[in-house]
C-alpha cells in the first residue's frame, strides 16, 4: 500500500514543480539555518571547552595575600605569605594529587641578538602534570634539578618563534635571562589562549630554586607567589578546598576573626560560566532558526490546504471507486512528509555546505554534530505530521457526492 | 450465468431521503420499493428534481437513507459506517460517469487499477489485470497515454474498464453518453450491451429515449416516486 502511494505523493509532488519547489524553500531554509546555527553555536562551545582542558582540570590555585610597601597595599599575589613549606604540607593532604608552587614574573629574554618579554615561570617538575602540559622535544627537569638550582628552561612555542629563526632547534642551545645564561632542555606543546585572551604559551618555564636566586631576587627566600593545587576529581574538589584553607589558616597561624592571607580560586568555575553562556548561545540560535522552520511548516500546510481545494473532485472520483477516508487521509499526510522531508535534506546538505563554507572563510570552529542534524530531521518529519494533518484531515472528510460534484 | 440471474442483487424497500433545507426538511425520495435480479438491465428515467440522482446515491453506496432498507447482493447496507460503504463501492459496484472521471495526471493503466489499489492488490497483478480490462474495452496498446490524449468515447471505454476491474456485481452508470455524440453513443451503448450479455447487471441513469430503449427494463421517477417500472417492448429495443 505504501510503494504506491508513495509513488503518487512524488508524482503530485511533481506535478506543479513551481509550487512545491517555493513550499519547499520554507523547510529548506528552515533546516538549513537550524543545522548552520547549531554548528556555528556547538562550534563556540567546543572552543571554550578545548580552552578550559588546557587550563587543567582539577585545579585549585592558591595566591598570596597582599602586602604593604610604604603604605601602599600591593594587591594580591605580591604579598610573602605563601611558602614552600605551604606546599609541601598541602601535598600531604587527602585526595591531593599534584601540588606546584609557582613563582612568575615577566622579564627580557636574550638569544643572539633577539630579545624577546616573556613570563618566567619558575616552579618544580609537577607544574606540567598540574596544567597537562606536554613536551613536544627535550625533556622536563628533575626534583634534582631545583634542588641544585640547574640552569635550565623549557620554552613556549611564542617564545620559540620570536627568539629563534623557523627550522632552527632550540634544543641545547643557550638564552639568557638578566644576565644569566639557561640551557634549553625541551619545547612545550602550544596552549593557545587562555579565556581571558592572553597567549598561555608566550612564557618559559625554569626550575623555581633557579628563578629565585637568580632571577627575582626574592627578598624572603622560601616564599611564593602562587601554589598549584590539583585534586584526585571534580567530586573532590569543594573538600580539598576546605582542608586547604582549613590547613594553611593553621599554618599562617590566623585567629578566627582574621581574614585569610591567601586566595583559592578554582578555574574551572569560571571555565564552567563561559561554557554555560555559550551553551545559552547556541540554545538561542537554535531557538531562533526553529522559528523558520515553523514558518515554513505553515508554508506546508498553506498549500496543502489550496492542493485539497484543487483536487477536491479528484477525492471525489478516489472515493466513489472505494477510497476509505483513512485512505485519503494517508495520501494528502504523506504528500506533506514527503514535502517537508524533502525540503529537509536539501536544507541539511545546505547548512552543512553553509557552515564548510563559514569556516573556510572565518576559521571559526564549527561543529556538526549527528545528534543536531537528527534533531531537524525528526522536526521537519514532525512538522510535515503537525502542519499535513489538518489538510488531511478535511480532504478526508469530504462528502463524496458534493465532491464528485466539485467543478 | 442462468444461476447468478436468478440472484437478488438489489431489493429496496420504502426507500427514502429526506434533506434539511433552510425551508425545513425536503423529501426528495419518499419512499420507493424495487427489486432488481442479476444479469438485468435497468435504465432509470425522470426529469431533473425527479429523484432519481438520490435514488443512484443510494444504490451507489454514496449516500445513506433517511428512512427504508436497502438489501445489496442479499446484505442489508442501508445503515453502514462510511468505511463499510467504501469496501462495497469497491468491491461490489462499479462506477460510470457522464464525465469519465479519469485522474488527468495517471496513464490509462494506472487509471483503471486504481481500484485495486484500494483493494490493496500488488503492483505486478494490479497493472496485469488493467492491461487486460484495457483490452476488454478494445483500448490494447494505450496503456502509458495519458486521458487528455484520447477521445471521450474512448475516455469512457478506460472508465468502464476501471468499473470493471474488482468483477462487481453491478454496474452503476449515470448519464454515461452525456457528454459523447451519437455515434459514439451508439459504441458505448453496444459494449454495455456486449457485458450485460455477458451476465454483468447494468442500472443505467439517462434522459434520453434513445438511450433508454437499449436496456431491457425502464424504470421511470416523478416527484421522489417511481411512476412506470416496464420492459422495453420488443421492437424498440435496439439491435446491436
Amino acid at each position: 500500500m505504501l510503494g504506491p502511494m508513495l509513488g503518487e505523493a512524488w508524482h503530485a509532488m511533481g506535478s506543479n514543480k513551481l509550487r512545491t519547489a517555493l513550499t519547499m524553500l520554507g523547510m529548506v531554509i528552515g533546516v538549513g539555518s537550524v543545522v548552520l546555527m547549531m554548528a556555528i553555536g556547538q562550534g563556540a562551545q567546543y572552543a571554550v571547552e578545548q580552552t578550559i582542558s588546557t587550563m587543567g582540570s582539577n585545579l585549585y590555585v592558591i595566591i598570596a595575600g597582599w602586602t604593604q610597601v610604604s603604605g601602599a597595599r600591593t594587591g594580591g599575589g605580591y604579598g610573602f605569605t605563601l611558602r614552600l613549606g605551604d606546599a609541601d604540607a598541602i601535598a600531604e593532604l587527602d585526595d591531593v594529587v599534584t601540588v606546584a608552587p609557582v613563582h612568575q614574573v615577566a622579564q627580557q629574554i636574550v638569544y643572539g641578538s633577539k630579545n624577546w618579554n616573556a613570563n618566567i615561570v619558575g616552579t618544580t617538575p609537577d607544574y606540567l602534570d598540574a596544567r597537562s602540559w606536554a613536551l613536544v622535544s627535550g625533556h622536563a627537569f628533575t626534583d634534582e634539578d631545583v634542588r641544585s638550582a640547574t640552569r635550565v628552561a623549557l620554552l613556549g612555542k611564542t617564545v620559540i618563534e620570536n627568539l629563534f629563526d623557523p627550522g632552527e632547534d632550540p634544543l641545547g642551545k643557550i638564552i639568557r635571562v638578566r644576565n644569566t645564561p639557561f640551557e634549553v632542555i625541551g619545547t612545550l606543546a602550544p596552549k593557545g589562549q587562555n579565556l581571558d585572551g592572553r597567549d598561555q604559551d608566550d612564557a618559559i618555564v625554569v626550575p623555581l630554586s633557579t628563578a629565585q636566586r637568580k632571577i627575582f631576587g626574592v627578598p624572603f627566600a622560601g616564599s611564593v607567589r602562587s601554589i598549584m593545587v590539583k585534586a584526585e576529581s571534580a567530586e573532590a574538589m569543594p573538600l580539598v578546598e576546605k582542608s586547604v584553607i582549613a590547613l594553611l589558616r593553621q599554618r599562617h597561624r590566623l585567629r578566627e576573626d582574621q581574614e585569610n592571607d591567601f586566595y583559592i580560586r578554582n578555574l574551572a568555575a569560571a571555565a564552567d560560566t563561559a561554557a554555560e553562556t555559550t551553551r545559552v548561545m547556541s540554545l538561542l540560535l537554535g531557538a531562533i532558526a526553529s522559528v523558520s522552520l515553523l514558518v515554513g511548516g505553515i508554508g506546508i500546510m498553506n498549500i496543502m490546504l489550496v492542493s485539497v481545494t484543487e483536487r477536491t473532485r479528484e477525492i471525489g472520483i478516489r472515493m466513489a471507486i472505494g477510497a476509505r477516508q483513512k485512505d485519503i487521509l494517508a495520501q494528502f499526510l504523506l504528500e506533506a512528509i514527503m514535502l517537508s522531508i524533502t525540503g529537509c535534506l536539501i536544507g541539511l546538505v545546505l547548512g552543512i555546505g553553509g557552515a564548510l563554507l563559514v569556516n573556510a572563510l572565518t576559521n571559526m570552529v564549527i561543529v556538526i554534530s549527528g545528534g543536531s542534524v537528527l534533531v531537524a530531521f525528526a522536526v521537519a518529519a514532525g512538522v510535515g505530521v503537525f502542519f499535513g494533518f489538518y489538510p488531511a484531515r478535511k480532504a478526508a472528510a469530504l462528502d463524496p457526492i458534493e465532491a464528485l460534484r466539485y467543478q | 450465468m442462468a444461476e447468478r440471474a436468478s440472484d437478488e442483487i438489489i431489493r429496496v424497500v420504502g426507500l427514502g431521503k429526506s434533506y434539511i433545507t433552510a425551508a425545513g426538511p425536503f423529501p426528495a425520495l419518499k419512499g420507493v420499493d424495487l427489486t432488481i435480479r442479476g444479469g438485468e438491465y435497468v435504465a432509470v428515467m425522470g426529469p431533473s428534481g425527479s429523484g432519481k440522482s438520490t435514488f443512484m446515491n443510494l444504490l451507489g453506496c454514496l449516500d445513506t437513507p433517511t428512512m427504508g432498507d436497502y438489501f445489496l447482493v442479499g446484505r442489508n447496507v442501508a445503515h453502514l459506517e462510511s468505511d463499510e460503504l467504501a469496501i462495497l463501492r469497491n468491491r461490489t459496484i462499479g462506477f460510470v460517469f457522464q464525465g469519465f472521471n479519469l485522474l488527468p495526471r495517471m496513464s490509462l493503466e494506472d487509471n483503471v487499477a486504481l481500484p485495486l489499489v484500494y483493494t490493496r492488490i500488488e503492483r505486478e497483478p494490479r497493472r496485469k489485470k488493467a492491461r487486460e480490462m484495457l483490452a476488454k474495452v478494445g483500448l490494447e496498446g494505450y496503456a502509458q497515454s495519458l486521458p487528455a490524449r484520447i477521445s471521450g468515447g474512448q475516455q469512457q471505454r478506460v472508465a468502464i474498464a476501471r468499473a470493471l476491474i474488482n468483477s462487481p456485481s453491478l454496474i452503476l452508470a449515470d448519464e454515461p453518453t452525456g457528454n459523447l455524440d451519437s455515434h459514439t453513443s451508439e459504441e458505448i451503448m453496444a459494449l454495455f450491451r456486449e457485458l450485460n450479455e455477458e451476465g454483468i447487471t447494468i442500472v443505467l441513469v439517462t434522459h434520453e429515449h434513445d438511450i433508454a430503449v437499449h436496456a431491457k427494463r425502464q424504470v421511470r421517477f416523478l416527484d421522489g416516486l417511481i411512476v412506470s417500472d416496464v420492459l422495453t417492448p420488443a421492437h424498440e429495443v435496439q439491435p446491436c
